[in-house]
């Protein structure tokens, strides 16, 4: 019997079997649109990128020489250099790192922050509801750069607090979000029958609704990323991300700016890589979502 | 009157899935003129199906091939996007099951069936207004200004499925299909519906095609009445000589309902047999 | 076993339940039939700590109930349900559905009593790691059913538990539902609208209308079409298929009530 036979079976012989047959499934559907495959692929590259930095690199990107500042693309620098005459190809790679740092930290703590707290607002109703409902609509309340700006200036610049900000700015949209799953999930049948088995609050909230909220949530972080992305880069441009001669993407857009005319490779370097992130991870959502949704329908 | 209105000859519908193929309807052939004809089948027999092929509601993934697939000489094989609007609503119309999701939440129901008829007749607005009225008032509806001044949600499944057949009949269609028309009424106004379809089906000397799983019902209320299992038709018997059916799929639906009047230990449980159908399709 | 008197349902400015009696002894089969907004459902509900916002008096093993429901009677009194599609978690396979209650109660031999579960209700250990997509609208409520009778209950609430299924396959459950009564001793008490289906299932019926009970038979009367009242009689006409003749008294009586 052939593997995928073994994994499509309708009849599985073990836990194991069942899981690992739901998640070929899933792999296969989504790899099967062309937009989604290529927006995985961007995604990858940027942490390929992240993960071998050292390998692919091909120079220093710390490295000054102000004898080769702004040079144009050639074979010697694959994308040019910038005022100090730093390799822009190995910063745009070693860039990707904190792209990647930024991206993987808000998004553990947004998602299950959101998470959590929409459950439960959504789950118990009431006094809580409201409460937690409060609060979160007072965070929605800000435009997030704006916000996102005066935490950062207010608690210094670097990637850290960078990170904290964008967090916090994030969050609430993912509490509405499981909070109106919850609701709805609240009514269906399988809920009310685990209620009358006695289990406890906790139990149904961990073990029932949550899992269903999982994909709305990983669907909306998916399509949030490139905001997400944009905003260090935006904060970055600013000066309150990552601090010189760190290799931040949106820093670097924002020195080569005073070159753009002649030397536009400064600043469009990094931008095309913000721009391919960005629309990879767009990509990778909109076929999560076609994934996930039908199932839970 | 003259030849069948409906003609329909080797009718296949398939779908093409990642897991294979699936045959849902299979070589379905069968004709009907002005009359009740009632098709009978339980879930995955194709009926709902077979019937969508006849409007062209049928969409990739599935596919649709007949010999033969006609309406009063029309032939809905290979009709273009513009040539089934004149066919859809004007000569073949359809009421659902379920009013509460077939009529739009967010118009106004006397606007709604005034669009039916302004969607294949040229006339002004006020005119058509005038005629749901006029329809609304022909399926027994006490008030129907008060009702085509109502949205959807305003009315009970009674009066919005009601509504739905009035919508649907604005365009004088040649053919009613009803699919499941009463399933989600309450039992007290399922028979007031009924006699509504039938007093405007017989009234116009329209053909109708009333889809059910309720053997019992379409065996009431039918002239004629197809079973339907596994996209085969299995039977075809005239309504009144249903309970000397001789297909075992057929008396095996009638011996496994409960009865008021008799008194059973356990029900007679349907052996599927399968020569009913060259694989059994699981529902 | 179960004792309801006077129970009355408010949601809101709607009366859902407006003092509702009825008794159900130990081992019958009981039944309520009425229409969609008839309460019967509610009355359910309300049995098994759903809902709070009831009044009245629910009494379970001689025990008054309160609005809070124990573990033990969780364990004792458990429910089947209409949709065989909305009652199972899309996410969880049948062998963490059927393990969960074990678990909750702190049952021991899990995989045993899980076996065994699955072939009393006529499926076998093949179906242990499936999901619900996976299974038929048949298979998915056997599961509902293997779920709820897991934890050697007392009672089962069974709310249209054949409604959605298809009619041979509503035969099936019927059978197996009435082979498990009869196995376990367990008291039912059964809602539907379907008359031939409670007829065949129950031995005494309440018909509900509107929040009330309008009357008891014992279902020798509904086979014989005994009722007193106009709107069981109704019922009882209309479980017969479709006759033009009762078209206008029903027409007459639908407009009373501004149907």
């Amino acid at each position: 019997m052939s593997l995928s036979t073994w994994l499509l079976t309708d009849t599985p012989r073990s836990r194991a079997q069942a899981r690992l047959g739901n998640a070929f499934l899933s792999a296969t559907t989504l790899l099967s649109n062309r937009l989604t495959l290529i927006g995985l692929v961007l995604v990858l590259s940027m942490v390929v990128a992240a993960v071998f930095a050292p390998w692919l690199a091909t120079q220093d990107p710390l490295a000054q020489s102000l004898a080769e500042r702004l040079l144009p693309p050639s074979t010697m620098h694959l994308m040019g250099t910038d005022q100090l005459g730093r390799d822009i190809f190995s910063r745009v790679i070693y860039g990707s790192r904190i792209t990647l740092t930024i991206v993987v930290l808000v998004a553990v703590i947004v998602g299950p922050l959101g998470l959590v707290i929409g459950t439960v607002a959504g789950y118990l109703g009431g006094a809580v509801d409201t409460v937690l409902m409060r609060v979160t609509d007072i965070f929605m309340a800000f435009p997030r750069l704006v916000l996102a700006l005066a935490f950062a200036a207010a608690l210094g610049p670097g990637i850290d607090n960078a990170v904290i900000a964008i967090a916090i700015t994030t969050w609430p949209p993912y509490a509405r979000i499981a909070r109106a799953e919850t609701i709805v999930l609240t009514g269906s049948d399988f809920i009310s029958a685990i209620r009358l088995i006695g289990a406890s609050k906790s139990r149904i909230l961990i073990g029932h609704i949550a899992p269903l909220c999982i994909s709305s949530v990983v669907i909306r972080l998916t399509l949030d990323m490139a905001g997400i992305i944009l905003i260090a880069a935006g904060l970055g441009f600013l000066g309150l991300g990552a601090q010189p001669p760190a290799p931040e993407w949106g820093a670097m857009v924002a020195t080569g700016r005073d070159y753009l005319i002649d030397q536009w490779w400064v600043a469009t370097m990094p931008g095309i890589a913000i721009f391919m992130v960005s629309l990879g991870f767009n990509l990778l959502g909109d076929g999560l979502r076609d994934i996930l949704d039908p199932k839970l329908r | 009157m003259t030849g069948p209105l409906l003609h329909i000859e080797d009718l296949h519908v398939d779908f093409h899935s990642r897991k294979g193929e699936t045959n849902a309807v299979r070589g379905v052939s069968w004709q009907m003129g002005r009359e009740k004809l009632g098709i009978v089948g339980e879930s995955g027999s194709g009926k709902s199906l077979s019937v969508r092929a006849l409007l062209g509601l049928v969409r990739p993934p599935g596919e649709v091939r007949a010999r033969r697939l006609e309406l009063d000489g029309v032939d809905l094989r290979a009709l273009s996007a513009r040539q089934w609007q004149s066919i859809r609503g004007r000569r073949i119309s359809m009421v659902l099951q379920d009013p509460r999701y077939s009529l739009n939440p967010v118009m106004r129901i006397g606007d709604q069936i005034a669009e039916a008829y302004l969607a294949h007749h040229d006339v002004s607005h006020g005119e058509a207004q005038a005629r749901a009225l006029d329809m609304l008032a022909a399926v027994h509806i006490r008030d129907p200004e008060r009702v085509a001044r109502a949205y959807q949600h305003e009315l009970s499944g009674g009066m919005g499925q009601r509504a739905m057949i009035a919508m649907m009949l604005m365009p004088e269609p040649e053919i009613l299909i009803a699919d499941e028309p009463t399933s989600a009424l309450d039992i007290s106004v399922q028979t007031q519906v009924l006699s509504i379809i039938d007093e405007m089906v017989t009234s116009r000397g329209m053909g109708l095609i009333f889809i059910s799983h309720d053997l019992q019902l379409v065996a009431s209320f039918c002239d004629r009445v197809l079973i339907m299992y596994g996209g085969r038709v299995v039977e075809e018997r005239l309504a009144k000589e249903l309970p000397t059916a001789t297909h075992p799929y057929t008396r095996g639906l009638l011996a496994c309902l409960p009865r008021l009047g008799e008194r059973r230990e356990s029900l007679a449980v349907l052996e599927r047999d399968n020569a009913w159908s060259r694989e059994v399709e699981a529902p | 076993m179960i004792e309801i008197l006077d129970l009355h349902v408010r949601f809101g400015s709607v009366h859902a339940l407006r003092g509702v009696s009825m008794t159900i002894e130990k081992g019958q089969s009981y039944g309520l039939v009425g229409e969609s907004g008839s309460g019967k459902t509610t009355v359910l509900r309300a049995l098994t700590g759903l809902i709070e916002n009831w009044t009245g008096h629910i009494h379970f093993a001689g025990e008054a109930l309160s609005h809070r429901r124990t573990k033990a009677f969780h364990k004792a009194v458990q429910m089947v349900f209409q949709d065989p599609y909305g009652s199972l978690h899309p996410r969880h396979t049948v062998d963490r559905i059927l393990s969960e209650p074990l678990i909750i109660h702190g049952f021991d031999r899990i995989e045993a009593r899980i076996l065994s579960t699955l072939s009393d209700v006529g499926l076998g250990p093949s179906f242990r790691f499936r999901y619900p997509h996976q299974l038929s609208g048949g298979q998915r409520q056997r599961i509902a059913i293997a779920r709820a009778i897991i934890m050697e209950p007392l009672v089962l609430l069974l709310d249209e538990p054949t409604s959605a299924l298809d009619v041979s396959v509503q035969a099936e459950i019927l059978n197996l539902l009435k082979r498990l009564q009869r196995e376990h001793g367990l008291t039912f008490l059964l809602v539907s609208h379907n008359l031939p289906v409670i007829a065949h299932m129950c031995t005494r019926v309440s018909v509900m209308n509107a929040g009330l009970v309008l009357e008891e038979l014992s279902s020798d009367e509904l086979h014989r079409r005994r009722a007193n009242s106009a709107y069981t009689q109704r019922l009882l006409a209309a479980s017969e298929g479709y006759h033009p003749a009762l078209v206008r008294d029903l027409a007459a009586l639908a407009i009373e009530e501004g149907r």
